[in-house]
């Protein structure tokens, strides 16, 4: 699995052909070293269309669709802020203070395409794309018109993680069964208490 | 009957028996299974009507594909949530005196798929089960061996008597009552009239 | 046959078309005896003639992922074992080939060997029985089967020797296999390589020619390559449409670059193509078995400096893929350094490839739905997770 084209190449070539697009480079570091581009929603279905044209790239083939969850975060660091201080000499004086700061950062769903060429051999290349929120704005532009493997697979990245893909054209749940109400993937799900039920030494 | 004097009778080549070891002898040896596979365990009961292990010799290789045909159910495999009505549908469809296998740890309580949101903890809770196999998947021999105890069952059931099966009483229930599917799960999420958990009382 | 009649329908389409006839829904399945698992077709007949079918899926989704983001790495591997329960070690492979990338795991060279091995071995019998469950679909009742389980056993007897289990061996480790191969072992898998070849002759004989099995195959099911590379079709099934993209020739993972082996193609793309690719496929993979017979090395077995318990990959993300039997089996594992996978997704061939079932069975009679189906090689433990 060679990656013979960088990603700052794919970068490159995707921006020039897709004007207006906004690609991002996102690192890997661990030892797989599969970098990822991570593209905006309006022209992600152009951008999909040129990997897959494009003489060069060729990535026909998209082999892996995943939905990820990201939920909020909330990220403690420990900040030296200098604050006035009054000392007991009834001093104004200015001093380093450490104060713990908490910041949330707001959560998000996200969905992974592995694209590879079977024309040209190579691969992986990494898309992904992220949803504004994991509520009412879950929503991503279906890449099923480009490659239609993304089908079944983008139906369940709907089903467990409820991330919305506008342009599918059969959106529907696929594992679980309609009229099911809860996304079972995403980590904070709570699976229903009746399920305990068992033998418990009381 | 005296046990001496049938012997005595079977020497001289007169055959004595009773309706209820005749018809039981019958049962015993010709239970047709549901064709119903579930999931990994499947694969090991058509192994098990394969060549080798040969489930014909115990009379029960006619696997039939309609539930009307059929005595015996093998749930073999994960029920999961999404298949628990349809499991509990066909078993009220197969006609009385009918049987059920449970075979493999997920069709007992779940096995090592309990933890997930959509695996029913044992097929127990929407139907009565007369055999249990333990195993992931159990070996063929340990499905026979569900067979021949299924076989001693059916042996010693009585006809007549407060002793006598299910099937043979007017009041009880053939059919159970198919669960639903609710937002979150399956409703109800047992039925309490066929399951009764083992429970480990006080201390 | 318990495929329900559930309702009549389409009172304006038929108007539309003109009545000659009735419109039929169909549910085939989830209990059906030949859709080989918990899988459901709803399928639209005009007469005989299917003009609609969308597959419904998840009656056997038993939630693997979940259950693998809340264990340790190591403890997915039993998980592993059955996805696709017909192929419990190339499933290990796979899933130990992506932590391996994940967290840069060196494999010696022995344990290479045996993974080959294994995987070949677990080819050969996962197609065997596909051919057979697929002859038992077009209503050769029992005897193609059984001549394939009669196979079957004798490769399960050789894990079961190796590993302690039939069925889901749990063999291999990321780094590694978990247990050695005696000599006596390896001997045995070269029986089996040896008299391979002897049982594919007799089953051919019994088969490839028969004019019932071309009458219901050929023409049957026809998927064309551009069609299946869009649609994401891996496996004997894109090679069979005249694609050349077999993984072990791509990606040479493992030590796949050191064997001498063909990769078959077909030219029609039916199912007869498939089940000839299936049938030659076995072939080249005895070829690779007596190679790796031949030149297993003497060596240790497993990395000795990874830690199978308590692994913590650094944060990072990776992708790995094998060639199973079924097609491109993939894993996606993302770690935030936890001892558990914080994502983990398996790329499941047999589901991406039902994609185009439809497309293959639009125009065809019923009873080629089931052979279609049949061809494509599906096992539900895999599709539905």
């Amino acid at each position: 699995m060679t990656q013979a084209i960088s990603v700052e190449e794919i970068k490159a070539a995707m921006e020039a052909a897709v004007p207006g697009c906004r690609a991002e480079i996102l690192r890997n570091e661990s030892p797989s070293a599969q970098h990822s581009l991570l593209i905006d929603h309006e022209h992600a279905v152009n951008v999909a269309a040129f990997l897959r044209d494009d003489m060069a790239l060729r990535l026909d083939f998209c082999s892996c669709v995943s939905g990820v969850d990201w939920p909020d975060r909330e990220i403690t660091e420990k900040v030296k802020v200098k604050k006035t201080v009054t000392t007991p000499e009834g001093e104004a004086q200015e001093q380093d203070v450490e104060e713990t700061r908490k910041t949330m950062i707001p959560g998000f769903l996200e969905a992974v395409y592995h694209l590879f060429s079977i024309e040209k051999k190579h691969g992986p290349v990494v898309l992904r794309m992220r949803t504004v929120n994991r509520g009412g704005d879950a929503r991503l532009p279906s890449l099923t018109p480009v490659w239609r493997s993304a089908e079944f697979q983008e139906r369940e990245a709907f089903d467990l993680y409820g991330i919305v893909f506008e342009g599918h054209p059969d959106l529907r749940r696929i594992l679980m069964w309609e009229g099911f109400a809860d996304y079972p993937m995403r980590k904070d799900y709570v699976p229903p208490a009746e399920d305990d039920v068992e033998a418990v030494a009381k | 009957m005296d046990q001496e004097l049938k012997i005595e009778l079977s020497k001289h080549g007169i055959f004595t028996t009773t309706f209820e070891e005749l018809y039981n002898w019958g049962r015993k040896n010709s239970v047709w299974p549901l064709t119903f596979g579930l999931a990994c365990c499947a694969i090991e009961m058509i192994a098990t009507t394969m060549a080798r292990y040969d489930l014909a010799r115990f009379g029960a290789e006619v696997f039939r594909a309609s539930p009307r045909q059929a005595d015996l159910m093998i749930v073999s495999g994960t029920v999961t949530k999404k298949m628990a009505p349809q499991v509990v549908r066909l078993y009220n469809q197969m006609p009385e005196p009918k049987y059920v296998i449970a075979m493999g740890a997920c069709a007992i309580s779940g096995g090592p798929f309990r933890d997930g949101y959509n695996v029913l903890k044992g097929i127990d809770r929407y139907i009565p089960v007369d055999v249990h196999i333990p195993g992931c998947p159990p070996r063929p021999e340990a499905l026979m061996h569900a067979f021949i105890t299924l076989q001693k069952k059916i042996d010693a059931q009585q006809l007549t008597g407060e002793e006598r099966p299910r099937h043979l009483k007017a009041n009880e229930p053939s059919e159970f009552p198919v669960p639903e599917f609710g937002e979150h799960g399956l409703e109800p999420a047992q039925n309490p009239d066929v399951f009764h958990p083992l429970r480990i009382l006080g201390q | 046959m318990s495929a329900m009649v559930t309702r009549v329908v389409l009172e304006e389409e038929e108007s539309a078309r003109g009545v000659e006839g009735e419109l039929l829904e169909i549910s085939m399945g989830p209990h059906h005896p030949s859709t080989h698992g918990v899988f459901r077709m709803d399928v639209r007949l005009d007469g005989e003639r299917v003009t609609r079918l969308k597959p419904v899926f998840g009656y056997l989704h038993r939630n693997h992922e979940k259950i693998a983001e809340k264990a340790s790495y190591l403890a997915a591997i039993p998980y592993t074992d059955r996805l696709d329960y017909l192929c419990s070690m190339t499933n290990n492979w796979g899933y130990a080939l992506a932590v391996e990338k994940l967290a840069g795991i060196p494999v010696p060279e022995r344990a290479e060997y045996i993974r080959v091995i294994t995987a070949e071995l677990t080819r050969l019998q996962n197609h065997a029985s596909l051919i057979g469950f697929l002859l038992q679909d077009m209503g050769a009742s029992g005897t193609p089967l059984m001549y394939a389980f009669r196979e079957r056993e004798k490769i399960l007897d050789l894990f079961e020797s190796l590993t302690g289990a039939r069925m889901m061996c749990n063999y291999m480790r990321f780094g590694g296999v978990r247990v050695d191969c005696s000599s006596e072992w390896l001997e045995a898998a070269q029986n089996i390589a040896s008299s391979f070849p002897q049982f594919l002759d007799e089953y051919e004989q019994l088969l490839t020619g028969n004019e019932i099995l071309m009458a219901r195959t050929q023409g049957v099911g026809a998927l064309s390559a551009e069609l299946a590379v869009n649609a994401g079709i891996t496996g004997p099934m894109l090679r069979a449409s005249g694609v050349n993209y077999d993984l072990r020739k791509v990606d040479r993972y493992g030590i796949y670059d050191r064997f001498t082996f063909r990769v078959p193609l077909g030219d029609h793309g039916d199912v007869y193509d498939r089940y000839m690719i299936r049938l030659l496929e076995m072939r080249e993979s005895v070829k690779i078995l007596e190679q790796a017979l031949a030149a297993i090395p003497e060596g240790p077995i497993i990395d000795p400096k990874t830690r199978l318990r308590g692994l913590r990959p650094k944060a990072g993300e990776a992708y790995g893929r094998i060639e199973g039997p079924k097609g491109e089996l993939g894993f996606f594992l993302i770690s935030d350094g936890s001892t558990n996978p914080y994502r983990y997704k398996v790329r499941p061939p047999s589901m991406i490839n039902l994609t185009v079932l439809e497309d293959m069975c639009l125009g065809r009679n019923v009873a080629d739905v089931v052979v279609i189906l049949g061809s494509v090689d599906i096992v539900m433990g895999e599709v539905d997770r």
